[in-house]
């Protein structure tokens, strides 16, 4: 018996590695300083597929983006850790969109994939840390939902039921659960496997037809006709069937009316060197006015 | 109708800090908005439950008493509010940032089609103008008043983004618990209690997750209520620099935290982050050493009354809000405090 299992990933920049020059002068963000990288919960959340799919021989990995066309680097990077295929959903009138419009374009392209019984994601994303759109997939597709997951405990196939360790505030807690449903993995549970040199091989050539040049393309009809792991599937917002009401901009309800770089109010400060003589003085002083005990 | 609605986190039958502050906020807003403040408790045992939250001054609590209701699940919990709130059409929703309300914010707004913003540090009324389309498919400047402002970090932390749902609704907006401020109102404020009949809400096909078992533990430390906090950064360097401050910490009877960054990097452990998304603090001292400062980080410390900054870059971030800036290495200075705190105290 094997299952059918849809995992989201999200090409992000990197947050975490902020540089002076992340920032432009008018406050806004400079997304090219920042290098981009397969989101790192979602990571978490292809290593629980993987296992999955060692318990469930045969068993079928989908990993899923939107995004930019060059957003199919995390499908490579999926594909070279165990995944089975790609999809990158990319297209101009799905830019500009919150969680509510990703969650529901997300949504249409797993009904499009069809067969599903797990829909693995990370927890959040670091580019936004809203942890949205991963309930909000379970609430399009009719699905119930386990966030905050750290580990798969078990999964009855012929019951159809999975059960689920999960991290709550101020502890864990066990659930049980039916199958399909959306899952949504805490960067706390296992870190994903490395990448497995053969299929590094097979699949570094691995594109989609947006970052393909024409004549790129021409090139490469022939191999894809025998090799057709080389081609990643795209879709467009016309693919998914989606409502053009509900995408992008238009399908987003929430509105940036502002964004500003903080600058501090710069207080009054005195500055100290490290040297013996200032850090006594200073725990003296606070000793005398009470502030430390 | 177009009132403020807060969704009441209840562990067992106590309803959490986090929903009493958020109560406080939404009295605020209620009041500026000149509309009533509702809340919604739902779980098992709730007899008396209304005790714990009309001195905030709640004038309508919606009750949900049912077997089923307690422990949480996420269907059961969507459904119901969904559905009261087809029927009560508030303007706001207010949640806790919280395990639960960031499994239950999105379910709700997805079903409601509503914008939902996640871990506000701000909450505001103003106004917002934004182009629509008219009624003839021409762009034209809509005027939207009373608006609620929902302000939060973003970008991990880089930039502050205002974000408006002008035109759907609820507004809804989950808040990390200490971001804002319990105060009760009026301890004999009256209210309307409603005793909802559940199944009208909650079909019995939407009980399909079970809590198999459940462990809570009392927190290992008191981050949020210490009043002298030392918390470490990216510069701090290892879990081993993490006990330098752990030992100055004990001296000083203070409890330690920690920036994302250095959680990350796995110096400290995740219940100590500071920040958006994290705890926020407000001690009588914090001492920040090796961090730079990054809004995300601020946002949890702001409030904090002194602040010691050590760092080896003069110019962090951190130091403009700093009272006292030490320019060194955490390695350098921290034993140094160590050793003159013990030499000069008592």
């Amino acid at each position: 018996m094997s299952l059918k299992i849809v995992v989201l990933a999200k090409q992000v920049p990197d947050t975490r590695n902020v540089g002076p020059d992340a920032m432009t002068p008018e406050g806004t963000v400079n997304r090219a300083a920042l290098p981009a990288v397969f989101n790192p919960e979602d990571l978490n959340a292809l290593e629980q597929a993987l296992r999955l799919k060692e318990q469930f021989p045969g068993s079928v990995i989908s990993v899923v983006t939107m995004g930019l066309p060059k957003s199919a680097e995390v499908i490579r990077e999926a594909l070279y850790r165990g995944a089975d295929k790609g999809y990158v959903v990319t297209d101009r009138p799905l830019g500009g969109a919150d969680t509510l419009a990703t969650s529901y374009t997300l949504s249409q392209a797993i009904r499009k994939i069809g067969d599903y019984d797990i829909i693995l994601g990370g927890r959040q994303a670091i580019d936004g840390d809203t942890a949205q759109v991963g309930p909000q997939i379970a609430e399009k597709l009719g699905l119930t939902q386990v966030t905050y997951a750290e580990e798969i405990v078990s999964l009855n196939l012929e019951e159809r039921k999975i059960v689920i360790r999960r991290h709550i505030d101020g502890g864990v807690e066990t659930v049980e659960a039916p199958l399909p449903l959306v899952v949504t993995v805490n960067g706390s549970a296992a870190p994903c496997r490395p990448r497995n040199a053969k299929r590094v091989m097979k699949f570094k050539n691995a594109t989609v037809v947006a970052e393909r040049t024409p004549e790129q393309n021409e090139a490469l009809t022939a191999k894809i006709a025998q090799k057709p792991y080389l081609d990643i599937t795209q879709w467009g917002a016309a693919d998914i069937d989606a409502d053009p009401e509900q995408i992008g901009k238009a399908g987003s309800p929430t509105n940036v009316k502002a964004v500003k770089n903080i600058v501090f109010k710069a207080k009054e400060s005195r500055t100290m060197t490290g040297s013996d003589a200032d850090i006594e003085g200073l725990i003296v002083e606070l000793l005398e006015s009470n502030t430390i005990g | 109708m177009n009132n403020v609605f807060v969704y009441c986190e209840i562990e067992g039958t106590t309803v959490a800090d986090v929903s009493l502050e958020l109560l406080t906020k939404g009295r605020k807003l209620a009041n500026t908005l000149g509309v009533q403040l509702e809340c919604i408790c739902a779980g098992k045992g709730l007899n008396g439950i209304e005790k714990q939250v009309m001195p905030y001054g709640v004038d309508k609590v919606h009750v949900f008493d049912a077997e089923g209701l307690f422990p949480y699940t996420s269907n059961p919990h969507t459904a119901l509010m969904v559905n009261l709130f087809k029927e009560e059409k508030p303007q706001i929703c207010l949640m806790g940032a919280t395990v639960i309300g960031r499994d239950l914010g999105p379910r709700v707004s997805s079903a409601l089609h509503s914008g939902l913003t996640a871990d506000c540090t701000q909450l505001e009324i103003g106004d917002f103008d934004m182009n629509v389309k008219n009624a003839d498919g021409v762009m034209e400047k809509k005027h939207y008043t009373e608006q609620l402002y929902q302000i939060r970090p973003a970008f991990g932390g880089n930039i502050v983004a205002t974000i408006v749902n002008p035109e759907h609704r609820p507004q809804m907006a989950t808040v990390r618990e200490g971001v804002m401020k319990k105060e009760i109102l009026d301890l004999n404020y009256k209210g309307e209690v409603i005793n909802h009949e559940v199944a009208q809400y909650v079909p019995d096909t939407e009980y399909v997750v079970k809590v198999l078992d459940r462990h809570i533990e009392k927190a290992k430390h008191n981050l949020k209520g210490a009043s002298i906090v030392v918390a470490g950064g990216y510069g701090v360097g290892s879990r081993e620099g993490f006990d330098m401050l752990f030992e100055l910490a004990k001296e000083l009877h203070a409890e330690v935290g920690a920036s994302r960054a250095a959680v990350d990097a796995g110096f400290a452990d995740h219940d100590r982050q500071i920040g958006q998304t994290g705890v926020t603090v407000r001690p009588k001292v914090y001492i920040a050493c090796g961090i730079s400062g990054q809004i995300q980080h601020i946002a949890g410390m702001q409030d904090a009354g002194i602040i010691i900054s050590i760092n080896n870059d003069p110019n962090a971030p951190i130091n403009t809000l700093a009272d006292y800036v030490i320019n060194g290495t955490v390695e350098e200075v921290v034993p140094k405090m160590i050793k003159y705190y013990k030499k000069n105290s008592k």
